[in-house]
């Protein structure tokens, strides 16, 4: 049973520490990887909550596609200017130290909140894990227009993504100018 | 064995982690860095919440959210390749023409 | 030391096991291509370093182990160091979960039987796909740190063939999917199993396209010809290894060979059965799954050099236009199959 917590503690390390750098730290192709490494944390405690399915998605969809694309991006814009976008953290230290206090009080605040509600006393002991054919039925059917509803999203962000980033625009610009 | 409460004071966590990066930094890729952050602390809290409820809806969520994600990240950096064409920064204050 | 049971100690053995077959694989691998490339070209390949030219890779890996490491003054140096780690790593990580015989007490020393694999964890397919998309960081990092223009365009171009044909391979993976009904790679062998001869209930006669598409995203996915414009000398130097030497260049090396072992070996478990076949007892089925797993990397090695190499665009084309769209229907059909006929 121990094992269990210690592992907890490891994988909650990973994902508190890296995202802390990510935040922390000034170089954007650091971040983008810190975020993956803290993405890793994560899916150890999700398999550790016995959703080992959510676990390689988030893997598979997060850390190898979304970052991905952050990568590519920070790579793009990083491309002809490297002084221009290694920014600073902040302009005065003074702005960054009520920062931080800000933020540690913020997150006492959540901790007291989240730990105050009696109905947090449930243990896992007993608890059902579910096989991915469980989930796929429950999402396909209770949650089918959600799905649906989902993929157009995703179409609709597709053709966004390109309308806006599309090098026809910069084309009419200059020729129209 | 880990408790609910152990996972929910993580979240917490990691959610004013994300939460200060939105605020304070001032690169757009960070920011929206810190974004992600944020949605990864929520859907942290929607699985342990399905684990020690015993529902498989938890990790369902999490599927729309993670897909949100995505859709939202494609969008943002589509954004912000296309303010990078216009002013060479990444830095958010440099888009100051609306305001009041 | 409670924990050290029979059962565990076979575990670490299997482990061990495997690493050290990956790593003589790579090295195997060296010489028959190199063997297999000059027969193709009609010449005698290695003979001079040992018996028919078989200590060649040893050769090699000594040449390599000589050499100077060398990394470019403005390189990025966490990043460089990263990079051969990280595509090293998933390599090998891939490998974890593939299963090459039937559970076995190797005979009567245990007392529960234990399967020849790493780890069996039942998402074993999503985790290969997991890893796979994970070795993409290994080179775009690689190209990114050199700071230099052949390996960022050779970085940023084979990590969008990657992301691209990883698309088509989770298709055909889902196409098995349905027809096996579980997604740890132990229970689609079984699925396999029976039939005549052993042979029969091969997924590969189900699914003849479906196969088709693994291999081809599969050579893609390994940056092999004809899809490897990334790496192609003529074009790019050596794309994104242009500024490694010595034991990093090796790490890719062997990651890329390792990546062609995990793929064949994926695709004889999908689509060929795994470790059955006929006329062998059970306990023997790993010799069939190398037999079949040394086929597929024939083939790979036969297909780069008899095939001339897909310029980038025709191969990005034929990636998103043709075979993202025949995976689509091949998994249709199957779903329409495994409906009608209640397989």
């Amino acid at each position: 049973m121990a094992f269990n917590l210690i592992l907890f503690y490891l994988f909650a390390a990973i994902a508190v520490v890296t995202a802390l750098l990510v935040v922390v730290q000034s170089n954007p192709v650091y971040s983008v990887l810190l975020l993956i490494g803290s993405f890793m944390g994560l899916a150890g405690l999700y398999v550790l909550l016995d959703a080992p399915f959510v676990a390689v998605i988030q893997i598979i969809v997060y850390a190898g596609a979304i970052m991905v694309l952050f990568l590519f991006v920070v790579m793009l814009l990083n491309a002809p200017r490297e002084a221009a976008v290694r920014s600073r953290l902040l302009e005065s230290a003074g702005t960054r130290v009520i920062g931080a206090i800000l933020a540690l009080a913020f997150a006492a605040e959540m901790a007291w909140a989240l730990t105050r509600s009696r109905t947090l006393a449930m243990s896992a002991a007993g608890r059902p894990s579910f096989s991915v054919p469980q989930i796929g039925q429950r999402l396909f059917q209770e949650y089918a227009f959600a799905f649906e509803a989902t993929s157009i999203l995703i179409l609709v962000a597709m053709v966004g993504a390109v309308t806006l980033a599309g090098r026809h625009l910069v084309k009419d610009r200059r020729s129209g100018s | 064995m880990a408790e609910l409460t152990h996972y929910l004071i993580l979240s917490g966590v990691l959610f004013t982690i994300g939460t200060a990066g939105v605020l304070l930094r001032r690169n757009v890729i960070t920011v929206l860095l810190s974004i992600e952050v944020m949605l990864n602390a929520v859907n942290l809290t929607f699985i342990a919440f399905g684990h020690f409820l015993g529902s498989p809806d938890g990790q369902i969520i999490v599927f729309f959210v993670i897909t949100v994600a995505a859709a939202e990240a494609a969008v943002g950096l589509a954004l912000v390749i296309a303010l990078f064409r216009h002013v060479e920064t990444l830095n958010p204050d440099a888009f100051r023409q609306l305001r009041g | 030391m409670d924990f050290l049971t029979p059962a565990a100690i076979a575990q670490l053995g299997i482990l061990l096991f495997v690493f050290i077959m990956l790593l003589s694989s790579a090295a195997g691998m060296v010489y028959m291509e190199r063997k297999v490339a000059a027969r193709i070209q009609q010449r005698m390949g290695p003979t001079l370093v040992g018996p028919y030219g078989l200590l060649q890779p040893l050769a090699d890996i000594i040449k390599l182990a000589m050499k100077e490491h060398v990394r470019p003054g403005s390189a990025d140096p966490i990043l460089f160091a990263l990079a051969p780690i990280i595509s090293a790593a998933t390599a090998f990580t891939a490998f974890a979960v593939v299963p090459f015989g039937a559970e076995t007490t190797f005979f009567g020393l245990l007392d529960t039987p234990v399967p020849l694999q790493v780890a069996d964890v039942n998402v074993a397919i999503l985790w290969v796909f997991a890893v796979t998309s994970m070795g993409v960081y290994g080179i775009v990092l690689a190209g990114w740190s050199s700071n230099s223009k052949y390996s960022l365009l050779g970085a940023l171009r084979s990590s969008a063939q990657m992301i691209s044909y990883e698309l088509s391979y989770g298709m055909a993976l889902a196409a098995v999917l349905v027809l096996a009904g579980t997604m740890s790679i132990r229970g689609i062998v079984e699925a396999q199993s029976g039939g005549i001869l052993d042979v029969s209930r091969w997924f590969l006669w189900l699914q003849p396209i479906g196969f088709f598409i693994f291999m081809t995203a599969g050579i893609a996915e390994t940056n092999r010809a004809p899809f490897d414009f990334p790496e192609a000398e003529q074009e790019l130097v050596a794309g994104y290894h242009t500024e490694y030497s010595s034991m990093s260049f090796a790490m890719f090396f062997l990651a890329e060979y390792i990546n062609m072992v995990t793929v064949s070996a994926i695709a004889a478990s999908l689509y060929l059965g795994g470790w059955n076949g006929p006329f062998l007892p059970e306990w023997l089925g790993w010799i069939w799954f190398l037999a079949k797993v040394g086929f597929l990397l024939f083939f790979y090695v036969w297909m780069r050099w008899t095939l001339p190499r897909y310029r980038y665009d025709q191969l990005m084309a034929f990636g998103w236009k043709f075979l993202l769209p025949l995976s689509v229907v091949n998994l249709l059909l199957t779903a329409a199959g495994v409906l009608y006929f209640g397989v």
